[in-house]
């Protein structure tokens, strides 16, 4: 046998065979005894959870702080001084930035000034889901929340130029020393190089508590499921006349907010 | 072959190291970036792709417009481009291996980025552009090779590599477009969800990529005794004319579509681009720069006696590249990102490190460029440069 | 054969980098890793067991812990019922090391020992030592 040929048969071989190695790990994983898994009984089910957003019930500034503070503490969100670098799961924004294509020159300076929260839209139809590479932000079947694996995220910010709703913030540097408030040791942080959002409080709703933000909301933010024709939320939008953030793109966002009537008009 | 790439001139050698001192700066960069994170660049919430990807996207074009030399020759048996097809796709490799490098060092967890075959994800338009931007490698890798080794020997390239070239042209328009669908099928991102896009992208890039072709001829024709030939460097000329026109066009259906609608969401990002938007204007100096360099090298190009002289070409080729690298290398991508979705204007520009990194990357990809067509070119030397058929 | 004498001392410097490490620690004696499972929860349990047996969770925890980390986030389990039928919640942070409060005794022991680097505290939180 010539050298080339020996080294051509070595070369194949090796990747026949890590190649075959893979193969053979994928098909043991399936193997691993499920049954030893199952969710928290006192977990909070539904087929699709959505929020509706009460913005007659936000009468002061620290009404809607309290939720934002209460959701980023629960979750170790930095606090992170420049903008350019800012982390946000929940946050305020005038109407005009909420809902851009709404622009009207003669708003009431109300509603223009009106801070209403933004957050991750938990769309019916992701679009981050749609061009994640790795699955690390996935849509769970059996609620319909859009969720980040933390683990498996490669950090190449696709999700980001794919959201329209500008939910989703990048971890440019490790978070932790821009922790200031007490750490919730239950909760993990990030480390660098991931992408974060808002999660429905999913560590929440399996311990059967409603989300921290609607939990602080003074009954300003309901949460429930929108497929369950008796549920709370399913009446407040049956009474209420409600906006959602450019459903125009398809994308079946599931935070509604009702605007409501202006005590000046 | 490669022993080729081991003797060489004493300027030979100075470029060497200078590309490896240069690619030395951008690693210790790196190094800090890895161990910081993404914040040492300029990129924020909001512009969350900068010049990693948008380097990306230009060079994926400089590697698809190898099929411009490829195609006349092997389709068409069009003889003139027998000396230079073998520059067209070791062109092809070093920018494929830069536009990895890119995507590389734009990861925010490079360590996992092989979540991406452990995990493949079918609706992610980021799986089909590694799997297109590999297969392109491979191909290219395969092919150039394997009819450079002939020519060595002095035979005809063995038959199976016609199928694979066959397979290389049709291969690479599909890497262009399946990089314009990354940005094309993104809703709310007006800037970029256009039909034409992959259009405008392959234009831009036919134009380019046979620009940077043009330029790398006479430089070669300048360092070696290879010759790559008045008539291939002509029909060069012609095809980067006709897709600068093509491309052009294509930005004028573009501005026509914004700004006769009126959409306010469509107009954004060309105002930002090309006068300022809410006071915000750091791109504009570098638009207007990418528009005058498109009309004068156009302006060279159209008449055929101007272009007939190597010097005027030369010049208008440098005008497209640089045009091209603007339009593309930088406004198309972080154009996309302004204002953001709660219509705010974060502007972006990248910093020292990250400068370096990419400039590493660009250095890395002409080491590979200079060795593969030292290689190519001391065969060509010895052979007399026509292939044997 | 060309080259020969060059391929020869190539040859001599691999050969020589390659039993360095090893002429290098030879003789000196290693403590072995000795993880510590005295925190106060273990001290006060009757029956001390882990979520499986020690054998398991020595040669298996990592893949437990993958296997755990995926059905949480991905599937959105919680429980765990492990061998002898107890069930637990599936946590790093709140269940393993509620018992093994003491990060630098336990885990680091073996980790810094086979110089492994999980990343696993990269995020999530470790107990606060000594309390």
């Amino acid at each position: 046998m010539k050298r080339r040929e020996f080294l051509k048969i070595a070369g194949i071989s090796t990747i026949l065979g890590l190649g075959g190695m893979s193969v053979v790990n994928e098909l043991r994983k399936g193997s691993l005894e499920a049954a030893q898994y199952a969710p928290d009984p006192k977990t909070m089910a539904a087929k699709r959870w959505a929020m509706v957003i009460d913005m007659k019930k936000f009468k002061t500034a620290d009404d809607y702080q309290k939720c934002v503070d209460v959701c980023h503490s629960v979750h170790n969100v930095p606090d992170i001084p420049d903008p350019k670098r800012e982390i946000k799961w929940l946050w305020p924004e005038m109407f005009v930035h909420a809902f851009p294509a709404q622009e009207d020159l003669y708003l009431s300076e109300h509603y223009k000034h009106m801070p209403f929260l933004v957050t991750c839209n938990h769309c019916a139809n992701p679009p981050c889901v749609r061009v994640c590479p790795t699955k690390a932000t996935f849509k769970r079947m059996s609620d319909g929340i859009v969720m980040m694996d933390m683990h498996r995220c490669i950090g190449c910010r696709f999700c980001m130029a794919a959201c329209p709703y500008g939910a989703r913030s990048f971890n440019w540097q490790d978070p932790r020393p821009f922790i200031k408030r007490e750490l919730n040791p239950e909760f993990p942080t990030r480390m660098k190089g991931v992408v974060e959002k808002c999660t429905f409080c999913y560590e929440r709703l399996a311990k059967g508590l409603m989300p921290a933000c609607v939990e602080a909301s003074n009954g300003a933010l309901i949460f429930g499921d929108v497929t369950e024709p008796n549920s709370e939320i399913r009446k407040v939008l049956n009474s209420n006349f409600t906006i959602r953030r450019r459903p125009e793109l398809g994308t079946g966002p599931s935070v509604y907010y009702i605007i409501g009537g202006n005590e000046h008009a | 072959m490669l022993e080729k790439a081991l003797t060489g001139s004493k300027t030979y050698w100075a470029w060497i190291f200078f590309l490896l001192a240069i690619i030395g700066v951008g690693f210790l960069c790196y190094l800090r970036q890895f161990s910081v994170g993404l914040g040492i660049t300029g990129m924020s919430r909001d512009v969350s792709w900068g010049f990693y990807i948008s380097q990306f996207t230009f060079l994926v074009g400089i590697a698809a417009s190898g099929v411009m030399v490829v195609l006349p020759y092997y389709l068409h048996n069009y003889k003139a481009f027998g000396k230079i097809t073998i520059l067209g796709e070791f062109l092809a490799i070093s920018a494929v291996i830069m536009c990895m490098l890119f995507i590389f060092v734009d990861m925010g967890q490079p360590l996992r980025v092989l979540n991406v075959i452990l995990h493949p994800t079918f609706n992610s338009v980021m799986f089909y552009d590694m799997v297109v931007l590999s297969g392109y490698l491979l191909l290219n890798v395969l092919i150039g090779w394997t009819t450079l080794g002939a020519e060595r020997k002095g035979i005809a390239p063995p038959k199976w590599v016609k199928p694979f070239i066959i397979l290389s042209i049709c291969w690479a328009p599909s890497i262009h477009t399946v990089t314009a669908f990354l940005y094309a099928g993104l809703p709310g991102r007006h800037f970029w969800l256009s039909a034409i896009m992959a259009a405008r992208f392959l234009a831009s890039a036919f134009a380019s990529g046979p620009a940077l072709l043009l330029i790398l001829a006479f430089i070669i024709r300048r360092f070696t005794k290879f010759d790559p030939g008045k008539e291939a460097i002509q029909t060069l000329g012609k095809i980067v004319t006709y897709f600068m026109i093509a491309n052009v066009f294509f930005l004028g259906l573009e501005l026509f579509t914004a700004f006769y609608s009126q959409i306010p969401g469509h107009m954004h990002s060309f105002v930002y681009l090309y006068a300022g938007l809410e006071g915000y204007s750091k791109l504009v100096p570098l638009m207007w720069l990418s528009s005058i360099l498109a009309v004068v090298a156009l302006g060279l190009l159209v008449f055929p006696q101007i272009r007939r002289n190597e010097t005027a070409l030369a010049i208008a080729a440098i005008a497209v590249f640089f045009s091209l690298w603007i339009d593309k290398g930088f406004g198309l991508v972080i154009g996309g990102f302004i204002p953001n979705p709660f219509e705010r204007v974060t502007e972006y520009w990248p910093t020292l490190p990250e400068f370096s990194i990419s400039l590493a990357v660009w250095a890395f990809g002409f080491l590979v460029l200079t060795v593969l067509y030292k290689i190519a070119v001391s065969v060509k030397e010895q052979s007399g440069g026509e292939a044997v058929h | 054969m060309y080259n020969g004498g060059k391929i020869f001392i190539g040859l001599i410097i691999f050969v020589g980098l390659l039993i360095l490490p090893f002429y290098l620690s030879m003789g000196k004696a290693i403590a072995k890793p000795d993880p510590k499972v005295d925190t106060p929860v273990i001290k006060q349990m009757a029956v001390k067991q882990c979520v499986e047996s020690k054998d398991f969770m020595k040669t298996a925890h990592m893949q437990m812990l993958n296997d755990w980390r995926d059905s949480v986030v991905r599937e959105g389990n919680r429980l765990y019922t492990a061998a002898d039928g107890k069930s637990y919640d599936m946590s790093l942070q709140n269940t393993c090391m509620k018992c093994h409060s003491n990060k630098k005794q336990f885990c680091d022991e073996c980790h810094n020992f086979v110089a492994v680097k999980p990343y696993c505290w990269d995020c999530h939180l470790m107990p606060k030592e000594g309390a």
